[in-house]
């Protein structure tokens, strides 16, 4: 009888479906009203009992009744509840018709929440689904290694800084800064010593229209060599420099009087037509006092 | 048993230095089957070897300096980049079916100047805070970006919509457990789709010794690194992100920097200090990207055209073969 059975099998000995929490006890079983684990809705317990089950979309009513308690396999009756919420409402109703009012109650309680997730679900995979794809531990460490090792190997710094002043050696910068002009000028100048031949005007005219021409090329060629031979003679004061000196002078008080950085875009262009005639004006005289 | 002249055995204060070993000739040290006994001929063994090294290095140190000018020129060390793989699509320079193709691809009308980038970027559903602020970073860092916020729109029905409103491009920064893990880029009229992988995100705040706030001025772009032609293409893509005409005068420049498949983005403020010296600041976000999948058309997941997949049971057999 059902008191015995609850007798052992709720309170004092152990139950399968029973899971014990602090501060409840639930019951697994797939036949249970509410899953909690009571004296009333135990389906073992109980010698008529009925629950709401969904399958693949469509709700069932189980119903077990104590006739049919000797045959385990006859035992829950299945009645398949309309689609319509209201008529399966009443067909709950009507099948649990002088059933105790508790059960009657938790099946439709149960009997709506049901339909309440189907339609979420419905709805749902209309959406986007999201995929999960699962992390491999071994090729996400194996990944972060080589990226580890990868980031050591690329020295960003030192490739981005020699990038930028690749940039500048090639004139992509155009006249902000005043840097290739004041290498220009010596690489020009140097050129112009080492041509100290007997040269005429027009060679000298015509090498500078060349270096002028080609102008991005010999900087490009001569400008590391020249700068450093350059430097050196900046600092050591000698005779053949200081005309260069002055020069230099000159055209760095005009760079100077704006400060360094990028600014004045306009002056900057005029310079280079300015060099032009400086030099042409002041070949000459460089080529008397050398000689 | 046929060990030679050696130390005793037992001697548990570790080997000391052997004068001379005499070893049959098939003997090695892990046929012994006594443990401790063949730990110590192999502790003997591995001195023995250093210390044949070390003799060999002073020997050919000596011969350098002896030889002094005429030395031979150092051996170049072996690195990673040194041993690569060839790769048959590594773009030359004077490739003319390379320019060619380039010319008639979906980047011509960027780099013929015909548009200018304008850029959407937006996340996967419900971004978190982290999410967010880079979202927010990425989009002063790139000119004429505009973030968006997907709540739950399908990207399939964004897309129209982005076309219609001259976008050029899409990012989608996909998140997992409040981090940015993926990035989505995909060039808009009709332009191929790229899949990355991100790793290590760091905001503005968790850079060190950062500078200021980017400001509006348009980045230079420098992409390093990128051989082959399936890196060219990468490459495109992103210099496409950038407006045409840097503006030199806000000094910002935007790396892209490939190095063994990963690629780094910094985003740095410059100065030239001198004509050999220049100093780099960084201010603005970095990640680092992995290639996942490049896909022909348009973001479509299910019926897209892949151009380049990751496999990872094919890619990934050699440690020296790099498909960027």
């Amino acid at each position: 009888s059902p008191q015995v059975v609850w007798s052992m099998l709720g309170n004092r000995q152990f139950c399968s479906y029973k899971m014990t929490t602090k501060t409840q006890n639930f019951c697994r079983n797939e036949y249970n009203l509410t899953g909690l684990c009571n004296r009333s809705s135990c389906p073992l317990a109980n010698s008529q009992y009925a629950t709401v089950r969904e399958e693949k979309g469509r709700c069932y009513l189980y119903m077990k009744t104590i006739e049919r308690a000797a045959f385990p396999r006859r035992l829950w009756e299945r009645v398949l509840l309309s689609k319509n919420y209201e008529k399966a409402l009443e067909e709950i109703d009507e099948n649990l018709i002088y059933w105790p009012r508790f059960i009657r109650h938790k099946c439709k309680q149960r009997f709506t929440k049901i339909t309440q997730y189907l339609i979420r679900i419905r709805k749902l995979t209309l959406k986007r689904q999201r995929k999960l794809v699962p992390l491999r531990r071994k090729i996400e460490r194996r990944e972060n290694r080589r990226e580890e090792k990868a980031l050591i190997a690329a020295q960003l710094d030192n490739a981005i800084e020699k990038e930028l002043l690749e940039r500048l050696k090639q004139d992509t910068y155009g006249d902000i800064y005043n840097f290739p002009i004041h290498a220009f000028d010596k690489a020009l100048q140097q050129q112009d010593e080492e041509s100290e031949s007997e040269s005429d005007a027009e060679r000298e005219e015509d090498d500078e229209d060349e270096d002028v021409d080609k102008r991005e090329f010999v900087e490009a060629e001569d400008s590391e060599l020249s700068d450093f031979e350059d430097m050196d003679k900046l600092e050591t004061s000698s005779e053949e420099e200081q005309e260069e000196e002055e020069e230099v002078e000159e055209k760095a008080s005009h760079s100077k009087s704006k400060g360094k950085m990028p600014l004045k875009g306009p002056a900057r262009r005029k310079r280079p037509h300015i060099e032009i005639e400086y030099e042409e004006e002041t070949e000459p005289s460089t080529k008397t006092r050398a000689t | 048993a046929g060990e030679g002249s050696g130390p005793a055995p037992g001697d548990g204060t570790g080997p000391p230095a052997p004068e001379r070993v005499l070893f049959p000739p098939t003997f090695s040290v892990s046929e012994i089957k006594n443990k401790q006994r063949r730990h110590f001929m192999f502790l003997r063994w591995k001195q023995q070897q250093r210390k044949e090294k070390l003799a060999l290095k002073k020997k050919r140190r000596k011969e350098r300096e002896a030889l002094g000018d005429k030395a031979p020129p150092k051996a170049i060390p072996k690195t990673i980049e040194n041993q690569r793989v060839y790769d048959e699509t590594t773009v030359d320079p004077n490739d003319e079916e390379v320019a060619f193709d380039e010319a008639t691809d979906e980047f011509a009308p960027y780099f013929n100047r015909q548009t200018v980038p304008k850029i959407l970027i937006t996340t996967s559903d419900r971004p978190r805070g982290r999410t967010v602020r880079f979202c927010e970073q990425l989009a002063t860092v790139i000119p004429n970006s505009h973030v968006y916020y997907r709540r739950g729109l399908a990207l399939k029905r964004i897309i129209p919509q982005c076309i219609a409103r001259d976008f050029t491009d899409l990012i989608v920064i996909n998140e997992d457990r409040k981090i940015p893990n993926g990035l989505v880029l995909s060039h808009l009229p009709d332009g191929p789709t790229a899949h990355f992988r991100m790793s290590s995100v760091r905001l503005r705040k968790e850079i060190k010794r950062k500078g200021k706030e980017p400001t509006e001025h348009v980045p230079e772009v420098i992409l390093n690194n990128f051989t082959t032609r399936l890196g060219h293409s990468i490459g495109r893509m992103f210099a496409a992100l950038f407006p045409h005409d840097p503006q030199f005068i806000g000094r910002q420049v935007a790396t892209f920097h490939n190095q063994r498949d990963y690629i780094f983005f910094r985003f740095h403020r410059y100065i030239f200090k001198s004509e050999k010296k220049v100093g780099i600041q960084e201010l603005g976000p970095r990640f680092t990207l992995k290639l996942r999948s490049l896909q022909k058309g348009t973001f479509d997941s299910k019926y897209g055209e892949y151009e380049w997949i990751h496999k990872r049971r094919e890619m990934d057999t050699s440690r020296r073969k790099f498909h960027l």
